[in-house]
């Protein structure tokens, strides 16, 4: 069984946090640093398991974690997981959301949290892994997404323009305006 | 309408959606509280509004709040509502909320019962999908009990997607509700078979957690599971088969010799690592498990080895760290298989990855020899210095120990380098939690090996002048404990037991436990001072001991401790006494012999600490047996009538406590029955005086103190002269010097640099055994030369022909054990299971051999049939689609459950003489949600009944497909209808009353509309028991989709 699946940058900022056994929030987040505080501390070229993290686990628990430029992916799991398994699993995920969000960043975790979760709840259900054959489970995604298009149809067409003005950040947009170099253009002025 | 919708549509675009929020988040990074609270009280209105998208929007972004570690459970009745809705991205945002928040004991789950209900048999499989994803996350006892049989029926579902999900969602539901388990685990098994290779594979991993914790009741699965594992190809699925394997083998031997074959065949072609480790685990487990008789018992184990030499020096450290764990379990059957690769072992404590070093430690155990104990310690004692965590220092103090503990010490040949390695622990460590551990080694060492006793003695005194209690909590300071008892104990070893008694005294700031072994020991030194004293005929001596001790230990008088105090007390009354006898009389002090009174006083003090301690096993006291007519709950003495009681029980207790000293001393001396009782505790001015001055010479002899004027040495000559032999004791010796280890050992370890003291055995141990070797110089060089490269050639040096040195010491291992007990009684092996775990209830035992050929006996058979009556009682009780209702029925089964208990007491009665049905029978009576008539109806199905069955199948497929259409619409009737008084009560009682109302409206509505149909669902109802028999014979739960 999977305990918890967190992800979290350089800095120890939760990315996606999913817990198969109930914690309250406080304990969570006290979770997700320690658990931080222990995987950080370790070099890239150590091995990805870890006994201990003492809040969450126990003897039969161990975090299996996998380092992905500026973002950690760690598991909570139990004995009855395979340590080379689930290595594997965190490899198909990243890949997933790599495939989903075309060559996926922190970024794209930060303001599509949802969409992760999503996507991880096609891997794992309730701390059992669901699929790990990639192509399932990205025809399974595609599937869904089609149906929230289906559904949004007109009616989000309007919430849409709007966002789009949103984002375009009109402040910068002016900064990026080019205007003619003002003294060469009065220098080059011939009386 | 449509301008509402317009209306509202129009309203949402400037709305907060959750990339704002984030955006936000990310721009207010300094006061990210605030802007966060000022978003929830926004999130607050949004969901106010009527509009679904608005909720679904300000949902979203709770869960995006939630993540960031902010409570978000008072929003759980926005989240069901949004739930709630049909729109799947609605829905989906809706469950992924409740996974985040809600848990099993959330009250407000009760109201989603038949909205997931509902989800679960929606005809878009992506409802059903989320909804068990969602459910997966927090599913509840009660919702387990009531939406067992949906998930059943979704395990049969066409769609693989959802039988997948269906399956997995099974194993939370067992846990919350074990008596699922019995009626759906046929079904599971089917789902080994099941032509998708996803749903097989979720089969599989479910009876893999279910056996993983009671295995015994899977046995019987063993050949399905074998033929899969021959033949399936997915490596997932076979890992799990194949751990599963390992945790059945332990309970039988011949499946463990069936399965090396296919094993062995698995861990020469497959090319994947994950499976070649799994396989050599399981392989391992089951050369545990066969004792013996096994041809190829021996290639097996050494092909394992040979795997895990690969896995060990494979480049990757996530391979060698699971090589080292795999090599861990050999370890405990086959050390001496594991320690041809000593080499291999020995080369990874050096390894820069934390975690493959402790793995190494796990194995030194097994690797340390007579031969390389030492250098293993040198080595590890080297890694200490150099570690930085202190549970990694801690865990290496551990495994010092314990690999030089290992069997009675039987890898240690000089206990005098033993102790020198334990003060060097001492000295190394300063915050570590195994203080303890040192002290009850240093302990058992000078108990049980005699001839060190007198280096020990040696130690402990240094150890007890020169320990600096720090102020940091840890429990280092429990060594002095040790080192106090051994001095006391062993005085006779001691060389200068003035110098020793003078450190024992010096008060200091210790934890009362050990002040007290440090005030016990004060007097067996006392007694062998005097002792000596005696035998000179030095008369002023003893006076002279006695005033001294005497002045010391009334530092301990005050103390806080009263175990201190008592036996300081104790010690002070029993000198005094001896003190009062030397000055009697005085004639006799003149003329220089000693009284015999204070003879006889000393003797008998001497004699109170002879005699030698045995080990004792520590559970001696255990097995010896209660003597007969020994009943330890009966009074010794009558107790006092009652009347006396308040006020005599009261002087008792006064008594107990004052004269606590006075018995003490009683027992200890057993001497002075008469003596005097100390009236206070308080000290004479004449005591008070020396004890300030006493103060004085301490701090000028403190070389910590500043030393103001050199009044305190005059001070100090004068009491010298008041006292003519106090200088005895307040000599030079006295004055504590911190050590500055400049000798010529000294010298050469401060130049060497890494040197320690206990380096010193190991080079003598090497240079005898360089000499006694013929080639002794040319040894001596490799020696040289593979320390200076350190590689793990330094452990070869020391050849396998070369003889074991002989141990210098030897251990006493005799125990002291009462007649006809053996060390090796097991322990009782209660409290080993946790009392909350789930797993516990699920041991239940699975009738599998009567399905032992599924694919044949399962069609339309007497095994299965129950499975699909139960199937048609929720799609009766449940599928109601109001929202109201769905807050109702909750309240509703709630209280029906008592009814339904005793509904499954009687069916349980009558059940028992049907002997055909028996598998079905308890479960059929637990989970029939439906009303009591069709139980009835279930439970008159006899034998005779079943023999007709095949014959009435395929009528009967007709009419249960009528009835079920005549079931799903009677549903929503039948809950509203019967549970009429509960609405009222809900008005009142609701939690959330800005949002009940108008659903509670609706409600009453609808009711009013369905009581004119009061009457004609009484004549369905009675239709549909009609036609209750033949559905759960045959009806295949297809046919709902």
């Amino acid at each position: 069984m999977i305990k918890a699946i967190l992800v979290f940058n350089n800095h120890g900022k939760p990315r996606l946090s999913k817990f198969y056994q109930y914690f309250d929030e406080n304990l969570q987040q006290q979770i997700i640093k320690e658990t931080f505080q222990l995987v950080s501390k370790r070099d890239d070229n150590v091995c990805n398991f870890l006994e201990g993290g003492s809040l969450i686990g126990g003897a039969d628990y161990k975090l299996i974690y996998r380092h992905y430029a500026t973002l950690y992916f760690v598991f909570c799991v139990d004995s009855s997981e395979s340590e080379l398994g689930i290595l594997d699993l965190i490899q198909v995920f990243v890949e997933t959301l790599d495939k989903c969000f075309e060559n996926v960043c922190e970024l794209d975790l930060i303001f599509h949290a949802d969409a992760v979760h999503h996507i991880l709840s096609e891997l794992v259900m309730g701390g059992m892994v669901l699929q790990t054959n990639m192509n399932d489970i990205m025809a399974r995604i595609e599937e869904q997404n089609k149906l929230i298009k289906q559904e949004a149809g007109i009616s989000a067409a309007p919430a849409r323009a709007v966002s789009v003005v949103k984002s375009m950040n009109i402040p910068q947009q002016i900064k990026d305006i080019k205007l003619p170099d003002l003294p060469q253009a009065i220098k080059d002025l011939k009386f | 309408m449509a301008l509402k919708k317009v209306k509202g549509n129009f309203e949402r675009m400037f709305d907060k959606n959750l990339t704002d929020l984030v955006r936000g988040i990310r721009n207010n990074k300094d006061n990210e509280a605030k802007y966060i609270s000022q978003c929830i009280e926004e999130i607050k209105q949004e969901l106010r509004q009527d509009n679904v998208s608005v909720k679904c929007n300000a949902v979203a972004k709770l869960t995006y709040i939630q993540m960031l570690g902010y409570d978000i459970s008072w929003a759980g009745f926005n989240i069901i509502e949004v739930m709630s809705s049909s729109r799947f991205t609605c829905k989906r945002i809706g469950y992924l909320a409740a996974s985040q928040c809600f848990h099993p004991d959330s009250e407000l789950l009760m109201l989603t019962t038949n909205m997931i209900r509902k989800d679960l048999n929606s005809q878009n499989q992506y409802d059903a999908g989320v909804a068990l994803s969602g459910l997966s996350c927090f599913i509840s006892p009660d919702l387990s009990r009531d939406l067992a049989n949906d998930i059943m029926t979704l395990m049969s579902s066409t769609k693989p997607y959802l039988r997948m999900k269906a399956v997995l969602m099974m194993y939370k539901v067992f846990l919350r509700y074990p008596e699922a388990l019995r009626p759906a685990f046929p079904k599971l098994k089917e789902k080994l078979e099941d032509p998708d290779p996803g749903v097989q594979s979720a089969a599989v991993n479910v009876i893999c957690e279910l056996a993983r914790k009671n295995p015994k009741n899977y046995l019987p699965l063993a050949p399905v599971f074998f033929k899969l594992m021959t033949t399936s190809t997915n490596n997932w699925m076979l890992i799990k088969i194949i751990k599963l394997f390992g945790a059945l083998t332990p309970l039988e031997p011949r499946l463990g010799k069936k399965l090396i074959e296919p094993l062995t065949n698995l861990i020469h072609s497959t090319s994947a690592m994950s499976l070649l480790y799994e396989c050599i685990n399981t392989v391992i487990a089951v050369l545990i498990s066969i004792s013996s008789g096994m041809p190829n018992h021996s290639a097996s184990i050494q092909l394992c080895v040979q795997k895990l030499r690969i896995l060990i020096e494979d480049s990757d450290q996530n391979l060698k760290y699971l090589g080292l764990l795999a090599m861990s379990k050999i370890l405990k059957t086959h050390p001496k298989s594991v320690q041809t690769h000593k080499d291999l072992i020995l080369a990874c404590l050096d390894d820069k990855d934390e975690s493959i070093r402790l793995r190494a430690l796990d194995l030194l155990y097994g690797m340390v020899s007579k031969k390389n104990l030492m250098e293993i310690v040198k080595r590890l004692l080297g890694h200490m210095e150099r570690a930085e965590g202190s549970a990694y220092r801690d865990e290496l103090l551990f495994k010092v120990i314990e690999i030089c503990a290992q069997s009675s010490y039987l890898y240690v040949t000089n206990f005098e380098w033993y102790m020198t390695v334990l003060v060097e622990l001492i000295q190394l460590e300063a915050g570590s939690k195994h203080g303890c551990l040192i002290a009850e080694q240093l302990l058992d060492v000078a108990i049980r090996v005699p001839v060190v006793r007198q280096f020990a003695v040696i130690e402990m005194t240094n150890l007890l002048d020169t320990f600096a209690v720090s102020t940091q909590s840890n429990s280092m300071y429990e060594v002095l404990y040790a080192a106090a008892w051994i001095v006391g104990e062993f005085s006779s070893e001691l060389a200068d037991a003035e110098k020793t008694l003078n450190i024992l005294m010096r008060p200091r700031q210790l934890p009362g436990h050990i002040q007290g072994v440090y005030v016990q020991n004060v007097i067996k030194l006392f007694a062998r001072l005097a002792t000596t004293c005696l035998e000179q005929q030095n008369m002023s001596g003893i006076v002279c001991l006695c005033d001294h001790v005497l002045e010391k230990l009334h530092h301990f008088n005050g103390s806080n401790d009263i175990e201190v105090q008592e036996r300081a007390n104790s010690a002070c009354m029993l000198i005094e006494m001896l003190r009062k006898q030397l000055t009697a009389s005085d004639e006799t002090a003149t003329t220089g012999a000693i009284p015999t009174l204070a003879i006889e006083i000393v003797q008998e003090m001497a004699l109170l600490f002879a005699g030698e301690l045995i080990p004792v096993a520590p559970k001696a006291q255990r097995k010896v047996p209660l003597p007969n007519g020994l009943d330890l709950d009966e009074w010794i003495n009558e107790p006092p009538p009652e009347d006396a009681s308040s006020s005599s029980s009261d002087h008792d207790k006064d008594e107990l406590f004052v004269s606590s000293t006075h018995d003490g001393n009683d027992a200890a001396g057993g001497v002075h029955a008469g003596a005097k009782r100390r009236k206070s505790l308080e000290l004479t001015p004449e005591q008070m005086e020396r004890q300030r001055v006493a103060r004085l010479i301490e701090q000028s002899n403190n070389p910590h103190y500043l030393k103001s004027t050199p009044i305190s040495s005059s001070i100090a000559i004068g009491i010298s002269s008041n006292n003519s032999n106090a200088d005895q004791y307040d000599n030079i010796d006295d004055i504590p010097i911190t050590e500055i280890p400049l000798d010529i050992e000294g010298v050469v370890a401060l130049r060497v640099g890494i040197t320690k003291r206990s380096d010193k055995y190991l080079q003598t141990l090497q240079a005898t055994t360089s000499l006694s070797s013929k080639d002794a110089k040319r040894k001596h060089k490799k020696g040289k030369k593979s320390k200076k490269s350190k590689n793990k050639v330094a452990y070869n040096s020391s050849s396998e022909s070369e003889a074991e040195p002989k141990p210098l010491h030897l251990v006493n291992t005799t125990l002291d054990m009462p007649e006809g007990v053996t060390l090796s009684d097991s322990e009782d092996k209660d409290g080993k299971y946790d009392p909350n775990d789930p797993h516990r209830a699920l041991d239940i035992e699975l009738d599998i051999s009567m399905f032992e050929t599924p694919a044949k006996v399962s069609k339309g058979s007497v095994s299965i049939s129950p499975n699909k009556e139960n199937l048609k009682a929720p799609t009766q009780a449940g599928t109601s689609s109001s929202k109201g209702t769905d807050a109702v029925a909750g309240k509703k089964e709630k209280k029906s459950k008592e009814k339904r208990r005793a509904d499954r007491k009687t069916s349980k009665e009558q059940a028992v003489p049907n002997l055909i049905d028996t598998e079905g029978s308890p479960y059929r009576a637990s989970t029939d949600n439906g009303g009591s008539s069709n139980n009835n109806n279930i439970i008159l199905s006899d034998t005779a009944h079943s023999q007709h069955k095949k014959k009435k199948r395929e009528k009967s497929e007709k009419a249960a497909h009528k009835s079920s259409k005549q079931l799903i619409d009677d549903a929503p009737k039948t809950t509203t209808t019967t549970c009429t008084n509960i609405i009222d009560v809900g008005d009142n009682a609701s939690a959330e009353p800005e949002a009940e109302p108008a659903i509670i409206k609706a409600h009453r509505k609808k009711h009013k509309k369905e009581k004119s149909q009061h009457k004609e669902k009484r004549m369905h109802k009675t239709a549909a028991s009609d036609y209750e028999q033949p559905q759960g014979v045959s009806t295949p739960s297809k046919e709902i989709f």
